[in-house]
């Protein structure tokens, strides 16, 4: 009896679980769906959509329309670059507050934290004008910068929660050892952190990736990310969903896939230390 | 060389004086081993030597020079930590090839050096593999390893033997005897555990809440402690501490006596009863209740039959009672 009841419940909590699942899933299946549709097609009443004709027509469209590669190149740039940028900031950062904090560490993480918490419009004028006066607007460069200051806080969070896992007894065998801080940062840390350090890298390059606030106030063509191209596609007139569906398909297909191929690396970065 | 003098050394965390003030000079090729309950001050105290911790003030001399604030790397120091402290990402032979690859040596004679150290330690078979794939006394061994291939002026052990189980215990601290023998270097050793700093000293300096109680050699120690702590700390079992009437009548607040230094007979000083008696084989120790006195520890026979509940009379050999005042001191 106990046995069939726990299956059961089992049962419940898997299906439960697969529900969820799904729903969090729908809106993309439900875009890549769309994408395949004719723009006529696309609004009518789901029933009647899924069994309308295939096509690919909306991909074509786009495809003649703008410019792809150009979109992925610089969203590739975008978030790699801004990812490299506060890794190297973020890594001796979160060493010092590791490995040698002080009365007021807790507080100044704290405090960077906080900055997450703050509304992007709130400064957005201010940072309009900066870009503006420093000629950042719409360039690699000034989007790179900013992508790497709004998610600095959290990598260095990340990466704080990894070097605390570290016993401070072997940095402190590699300064014995006659290592000073570059090397014990080079040779000894990070290859100890590196499970900590790649899904920080790769949650990174998703939220980069993703970042749709600056990228679209910042930007209008040269340094433009696939979050450009997605918002070209959107109207407040006109039957334009199979496009817009065609164009947020490629746009988040990349990242789909590397967290796709990357999601166990994710998650145990994600829960490193929790589950030690 | 490897002489090392600390003159007045303070080290306070916040507003606690850990090491209220220290002088100690530790000459060339002497083994010394800091000693004392957990707490005392003395891993504090050697990662001050080491550079790992700054002094409040004072001064740390390394052969004649200041080294109170050069980092740790340029100390000329190694030291093997309690927790080994192996770089888990490297082979053994990269952990041991370390330190001479900071200290930019030649990679050929880099490796010879690895070679040498790894055959001395026996590690040969194991070069290729990681820590993790390491027994708790081979792990023990790369680290010591580490420490010995570059040659350094004084060896820093910080309790290096008290992750192993007993037996590997008594093995290592042999090898760790003879290493000192055979590279003749100063090593400093930081234990809680009086059998290691008796058996490996050539020097011990007792500590107790950051000051030094004494300093001497181990048998210096044994047979005249300054003081009831280290007459207490030194010597397996403790010695016998009593006071009360005994006390006085040799015109001391405590007198002390070791258990080894009690004879048993019938018409003994201290008549008293057994309490509880351990055969060990070699050694029988027996807890002797005595009326009006503390319970006295004995040193007997192996073969010794006597049983909780017989009479035993117990007498202090000439010359082996210490005499203690009212601040804990030796008596003259």
């Amino acid at each position: 009896m106990a046995r069939k009841s726990e299956n059961s419940h089992k049962l419940v909590v898997t299906c439960l679980a697969w529900t969820i699942g799904f729903l969090i899933f729908f809106p993309i299946l439900w875009t890549v769906l769309m994408s395949f549709k004719s723009e006529a097609d696309a609004i009518k009443s789901p029933f009647a959509m899924l069994s309308s004709a295939w096509t690919l027509d909306s991909y074509a469209e786009v495809q003649s329309r703008s410019n792809y590669p150009r979109f992925f190149m610089n969203s590739v740039v975008l978030s790699i670059g801004s990812t490299v940028l506060a890794l190297i900031i973020a890594i001796p950062a979160a060493w010092a507050m590791a490995f040698v904090p002080g009365r007021r560490t807790k507080d100044l993480l704290m405090w960077m934290l906080s900055t997450k918490m703050m509304p992007a419009v709130g400064v957005l004028v201010p940072m309009y004008l900066i870009f503006r006066d420093f000629g950042l607007l719409d360039t690699r460069t000034g989007l790179v910068i900013v992508l790497t200051l709004v998610n600095l806080p959290i990598v260095v969070w990340m990466l704080y929660t990894y070097f605390k896992e570290i016993p401070g007894e072997i940095l402190e065998a590699a300064r014995m050892d006659g290592a000073n801080l570059r090397s014990e940062i080079i040779y000894v840390l990070t290859p100890m952190a590196v499970p900590g350090i790649a899904s920080t890298m790769l949650l990174n390059v998703i939220l980069a990736w993703n970042e749709a606030f600056w990228t679209l106030q910042l930007t209008t063509s040269k340094a433009a990310p696939l979050t450009q191209f997605i918002a070209s596609y959107s109207s407040p007139e006109g039957l334009f969903y199979a496009k817009l569906s065609a164009a947020s398909t490629m746009a988040i297909a990349p990242i789909l896939i590397l967290g796709w191929f990357s999601q166990k690396q994710l998650v145990r970065g994600l829960t490193f230390g929790a589950v030690k | 060389m490897g002489k090392i003098v600390l003159k007045s050394v303070h080290k306070s965390f916040g507003d606690v004086a850990v090491i209220p003030s220290i002088d100690l000079s530790i000459e060339d090729g002497e083994f010394v081993v800091f000693v004392g309950p957990s707490g005392c001050g003395k891993s504090t105290l050697l990662r001050l030597i080491a550079g790992l911790e700054d002094t409040t003030s004072g001064t740390i001399e390394i052969d004649g020079k200041d080294a109170t604030d050069l980092p740790p790397a340029k100390r000329g120091l190694a030291m093997v930590f309690q927790s080994y402290a192996l770089y888990p990402h490297m082979s053994v032979k990269k952990n041991i090839l370390f330190p001479l690859k900071m200290a930019g040596m030649d990679p050929a004679e880099a490796e010879k050096r690895v070679a040498g150290a790894a055959s001395v330690l026996n590690l040969t078979d194991y070069l290729d593999r990681k820590p993790g794939q390491l027994s708790g006394g081979q792990r023990q061994r790369v680290a010591i390893g580490r420490a010995i291939v570059r040659e350094p002026s004084a060896f820093l052990f910080d309790e290096p033997l008290s992750n192993l189980d007993a037996s590997l215990r008594v093995n290592m601290r042999q090898e760790i005897s003879e290493l000192h023998q055979s590279l003749k270097t100063t090593m400093i050793y930081v234990t809680h555990d009086q059998v290691e700093a008796m058996t490996m000293a050539d020097k011990i300096v007792v500590l107790q809440a950051g000051r030094i109680e004494q300093v001497g050699s181990p048998m210096e120690l044994y047979r005249n402690p300054a003081n009831t702590f280290v007459a207490g700390f030194i010597g397996s079992p403790r010695m016998n501490l009593i006071t009360g009437p005994e006390a006085q009548k040799q015109k001391a607040a405590t007198i002390g006596i070791r258990p080894e230094h009690l004879v048993i007979s019938e018409k003994g000083t201290w008549q008293g009863v057994v309490g509880l008696s351990e055969h060990l084989g070699s050694d029988t120790f027996l807890k002797v209740a005595v009326p009006g006195m503390e319970p006295i520890t004995v040193r007997a026979d192996g073969e010794l039959t006597l049983r909780h509940g017989d009479p035993i009379g117990l007498s202090p050999m000439d010359g082996k009672l210490h005499r203690f005042g009212n601040d804990g001191k030796t008596l003259a």
